[in-house]
This record gives C-alpha cells, structure tokens and sequence, in this order.
C-alpha cells in the first residue's frame, strides 16, 4: 500500500531555480528543456509514478510554482 | 487526488519579482500562512523597507505602507501607536536594518514598541548590486569588498540579533534560515512567538531570517543554501536569543 501524489507546475511562476529538483527525495522533478515566455527552463515530473506528495519540493519552492495532490492510499503494493 | 499545498489568502496573485531561488519568496510564504494561521489578514498593515523586498506591497493581500530607507521600524511606530488593534509588522533587507536604519531598529526595540519586524539577511545590498552590508560576512566578497571582507579596513559582521536581545523592550529575537524543510519549519514556529510578542503586548518581536542572494553571490540556488549552512551560520549562530515566555516561566508572572 503506498499513497500516491502528483505536482502541478504553472509554467509561468517557475523559474528554473532547482530547489525542488535537488530537494524532491524520490528524483521525481527536473529541468525539461521547454521555457516560458520570460525564457526560464521550467521543471517537469519525469518520474510522475514515484510521487508520493510527500509536499518538498512546494516548500522550497520561492515561487509557488508548485501544487502538490496526494491520493489516499492506493491498493498497489510499493 | 486532494490538494495538499495551496497559495496563502495572505498574498495577492502577483507573481514574485525576485531572481530566481531567491529565497526572499519562501520568506514572503510563511509570513502569509502564518497572518492567514493568526487571522490576521484583513487586519494587519505591513510596511514594506527599501532593498528587493521593496514591492513586498504588491504581494500581501493586506494594508501596506512603504518606508523611506531605514524608516520601517519609525513608520510601524507611529501606525501602531495610532492604530492599535492592528497588527503591525515591518519587511526589512540587512542593508536597510543593520545599516542606514539601524538607529530606528535599536530605539524601536529599546522603547519596547509592540511591532513584529521581519528582518532578512541576505549579507549583501541585493537591489543595488551586491555591496558590502553590516552583515557581510568576514572573508566574504562583495561588488565593494572584491578581495573580501577584513577586520582592519570593514569591521566585523554586525551580530544583530544578539545586540537586540540585550535590550529590556525586546520581547522576543530568533534568527533562523529556510534552507531545508526543517529549518522551514522552525523560522515558521519563530514567527507565530514573533507574533504572539505583540498580539500580548509583551514588546518588538525580531526574527531576522539568513537568506540568499544567488545572483550577488555568484552561486547557482542550491550552492547558495549550503553557503548558508556551512558558512553564514558559523558567523550567525541560528537559536532563540530572547523569548518572553522563559521571562515570565522564570519571573512567574
Ligand atoms: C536613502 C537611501 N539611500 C540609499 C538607497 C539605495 N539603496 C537601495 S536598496 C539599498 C540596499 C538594499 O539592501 P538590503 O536592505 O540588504 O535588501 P536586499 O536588496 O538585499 O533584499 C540601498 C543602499 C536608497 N534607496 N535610499
Ligand atoms: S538581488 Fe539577491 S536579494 Fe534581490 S531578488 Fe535577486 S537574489 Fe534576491
């Protein structure tokens, strides 16, 4: 059993700093090579199933780029 | 799914100006929660000091003053002495308080005014190019200090908080820093005591945060924070130097 969690970025708040990508503990986030309209690289999830909404990377973030959804405890096995 | 991180009510929808990884940003976040934990939105007015953190008037979603440089503490005297059912509390950078406002911030601690001052230190003048600060620490380069600060031609780092603490009008000084969760944690337990001074009337509440300049200090974000850890804090011990709730555990009041 383990929760599930996913974070959604507002492209036009982040501004590539890598706080919540050197943070996350389970390497969910990096830098994607996309960049908004003020020309930041903005963070994508590239491992979305290892999320678990632990909610780390919304603390450090000094943007409020990030918003974090967890599910209740799922029935897969971890 | 449930949402389990949400902006605070406490600012507006701007978005932040500052560099990126600027920490000036989590700062700015848990003194919102901690004015949307204390109800204290519609009511409070902050005043905003000159330095990045100057257009803190656009991001919370309360009254705001703006102060001539240095003046936060003199402008949140007169507000609160005139208004005081309202929560009063000052945004200030290291160059405004620790410099040019530091007779302000000395005689409004002294005369034991009931204001809560925020005070990040960052130990360099970000806004105007990374100039040396009071805090700038020894051995640390500025744009005005391009071999480093020294003793003999500068001085020392200009200990703040432990100046502070020694006046009876303070009720409660800590200096934390927000470079993990953890720490997160504690600076936001140390703003709601900061707090607690004045809704109690007990006198000036000072939580002066280390934060980072990434961009005057030459660092990418995350070296910035370990510079933090393993440099500034070893000039800047974190702790609770004053806290009136041991005074009146120990005075029995
Ligand atoms: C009376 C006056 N003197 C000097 C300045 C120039 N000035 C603007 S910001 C600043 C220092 C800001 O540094 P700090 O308070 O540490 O805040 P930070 O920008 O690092 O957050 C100075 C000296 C000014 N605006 N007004
Ligand atoms: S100059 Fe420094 S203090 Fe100012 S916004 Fe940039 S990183 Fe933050």
């Amino acid at each position: 059993m383990r929760i599930k969690g996913r974070v959604d970025v507002e492209p036009e708040l982040c501004k590539g700093c890598g706080l919540c990508v050197a943070f996350c503990p389970r390497k969910v986030l990096a830098l994607a090579d996309e960049v908004n309209s003020k020309g930041y690289r903005i963070v994508a999830q590239v491992k979305p199933e290892e999320c678990n909404g632990c909610t780390i990377c919304a603390q450090m973030c000094p943007d409020i780029a990030l918003t974090v959804w967890r599910s209740g405890r799922s029935k897969e096995a971890v | 799914m449930r949402q389990v991180t949400a902006k605070p009510k406490a600012l507006t929808n701007a978005p932040f100006h500052y560099c990126p990884g600027c920490t000036h940003g989590i700062i700015h976040r848990l003194l919102a929660e901690t004015l949307d934990e204390f109800g204290l939105t519609e009511n409070a007015i902050g005043i905003a000091s000159v330095g990045c953190s100057v257009f803190a008037y656009d991001y919370f979603n309360c009254d705001m003053q703006q102060a001539a440089h240095g003046r936060a503490p003199a402008v949140a005297t007169g507000i609160k002495r005139v208004r005081p059912q309202n929560f009063v509390f000052t945004y200030q950078g290291d160059g405004d308080l620790g410099s040019i406002g530091i007779g302000e911030t000395i005689h409004a601690a002294n005369r034991g005014e009931n204001i809560t001052i925020i005070f990040v230190n960052n130990a360099v003048y970000g806004m105007t190019g990374g100039q040396m600060a009071p805090t700038t620490l020894l051995g640390q380069k500025s744009s005005t200090t391009p071999t480093g600060r020294s003793i003999g031609e500068h001085g020392y780092p200009l200990p703040v908080s432990e100046l502070l603490q020694a006046l009876p009008g303070a009720a409660y000084v800590a200096r934390t820093t927000v470079t993990s969760p953890s720490q997160i944690r504690i600076t936001k337990r140390a703003l709601a005591q900061a707090f607690q001074a004045q809704i109690q009337g007990r006198g000036l509440g000072l939580v002066e945060i280390l934060s980072t300049c990434p961009v005057n200090w030459h660092m990418d974000p995350v070296e910035a924070l370990t510079f933090i850890n393993e440099e500034m804090v070893a000039q800047f011990p974190l702790g609770v130097f004053k806290d009136f709730d041991e005074e009146v555990a120990r005075d029995g009041k």
